[in-house]
């Protein structure tokens, strides 16, 4: 086996291509999920007119390929005079995307909330935002847990479409490599083992924290 | 108004559509201090709705309410709230927050609502669930509570923002029948304590000896009040006393 090319060359290049990647992941994932949460508690219990909107976002942002919306953030917004370097316009790209689908999940939870809560809450005083912050989003998000977990999965294998708009990361830099040396199969076997280490540490951390969330009456027993 | 003191709670011509339904029609009646009134009538006779109505959980078409003499405007949202904190509401499925043991159930509106610090709060939940009852049973979460225990905690939740009046709907429907005494005892308790309370229940035996007056409903309207000797009487050949001893027939009272 040529080990040679592997330490020197496609190893080194993945690395610095998986720094890259975290640098898009971690932020994209929290913001995402943030946005998310927002997102899905306005398109469940907002004022009409705002819900309407939200509802217009998840529609447009899972409803087009993600591809598309970052070649329009990164080729289209400078015909509005709005300049994106590459790895912000795909932060951009991936926390929309991923806060409209997160949205959906979030709304499946909080529509499971027993509408009876909202209203012991607000028979005790509670403003609508304060029976949200304080009683409903915490429930829905525990019951929202595993599908926004798979999301980030998604994410994390979604966010190679990065290199399309020229912010190389994992798999740009293998791509470089594998077409200036035509190793093809080894490159992208190794790529692929990357990606489900970095995986498979997602699902831990997603299990450690529903773990930690974990309450008697929500989820497993 | 003919009663010399002004009473705590007053509800003038309270009337609500639902889905082209009548199901309030002009609904008044007023309670002093230390009164209990028990709301009786048949399901659909607008009991929920009625008490859903005077804390604009259910916002009324038509009609008034007052604190202690003051119109509640509940348009105006920071009036609504305030109001709402003293007036305490017990609800048929109890209403806990699943999320929070029932030590946090009970404090969380001291802390977000009322803005009291963690320790005080903490310390008014403990002293209101040892009230009840459930001293011991502070930090189990409402799925490892038994109906009768999660009642007794949003009794408790309910107290703990020292309410001018309770409004309790049908408090102890949902129970299974060994679980509605240790209820109407905390109940009891607190009408005894000189708690100003309305109530709406099918528990007979409970409202002829504690009850300072019925109210029965039907169809939307308070069609009869007076005390419950009167209109509960074996043989006072009321509206109100027919409608009991099919309840009476119905179940085996419980008290």
């Amino acid at each position: 086996m040529d080990t040679a090319f592997y330490s020197t060359q496609l190893i080194p290049a993945l690395n610095r291509g998986l720094v890259m990647s975290l640098k898009l992941i971690i932020p994209s994932g929290i913001v995402g999920l943030g946005l998310g949460i927002v997102i899905g508690t306005l398109r469940t219990f907002g004022h009409p007119v705002i819900r309407k909107a939200a509802n217009g976002y998840a529609m447009i942002f899972r409803g087009t390929p993600l591809l598309v919306q970052l070649f329009l953030l990164y080729f289209g917004l400078p015909n509005l005079g709005i300049y994106l370097d590459a790895y912000t316009a795909a932060v951009i790209g991936f926390i929309l995307c991923s806060g409209a689908y997160h949205s959906e999940y979030i709304r499946g939870g909080l529509l499971s909330i027993k509408k009876g809560q909202i209203l012991a809450a607000q028979s005790m005083g509670f403003s609508t935002f304060k029976t949200m912050v304080n009683i409903i989003v915490p429930q829905a998000i525990r019951r929202a847990l595993p599908g926004c977990g798979n999301e980030i999965i998604y994410l994390i294998k979604y966010s190679s479409l990065a290199y399309i708009i020229t912010c190389i990361e994992l798999t740009g830099e293998g791509k470089i490599i594998a077409t200036r040396t035509f190793r093809y199969t080894e490159v992208f076997l190794v790529i692929g083992f990357y990606y489900l280490v970095l995986v498979t540490m997602a699902m831990f951390l997603l299990h450690k924290i529903e773990e930690k969330l974990k309450i008697p009456g929500f989820g497993k027993a | 108004m003919t009663e010399s003191k002004e009473p705590v709670l007053r509800v003038d011509n309270i009337c609500k559509i639902l889905g082209g339904k009548k199901i309030l029609r002009s609904v008044s009646f007023s309670l002093q201090r230390g009164e209990l009134k028990v709301l009786i009538g048949p399901s659909g006779a607008g009991k929920s709705t009625l008490l859903q109505c005077i804390n604009f959980l259910i916002p009324p078409d038509k009609g008034h309410v007052w604190l202690e003499g003051t119109e509640i405007q509940s348009r105006r949202k920071r009036d609504l709230y305030a109001f709402r904190q003293q007036v305490g509401m017990i609800f048929q499925d109890f209403n806990l927050f699943d999320h929070l043991n029932a030590l946090e159930n009970v404090a969380i509106a001291l802390r977000k609502v009322k803005r009291m610090n963690r320790q005080a709060a903490r310390d008014r939940a403990v002293a209101e669930l040892e009230r009840v009852g459930l001293g011991d049973k502070l930090e189990l979460f409402p799925a490892e509570l038994s109906g009768g225990q999660k009642q007794r905690v949003s009794i408790a939740r309910a107290l703990a923002m020292d309410p001018k009046i309770m409004l309790l709907d049908e408090p102890t429907s949902a129970l299974d029948p060994e679980l509605i005494g240790e209820v109407l005892s905390v109940i009891r308790d607190l009408a005894r304590g000189g708690m100003t309370m309305v109530l709406a229940t099918h528990q007979i035996g409970f409202t002829r000896t504690l009850a300072d007056e019925v109210l029965f409903m039907e169809n939307g309207s308070i069609i009869e009040r007076g005390l419950p000797e009167e209109l509960l009487s074996p043989n006072a050949g009321t509206r109100s006393r027919d409608f009991c001893s099919r309840l009476d027939e119905l179940y085996a009272e419980n008290e």
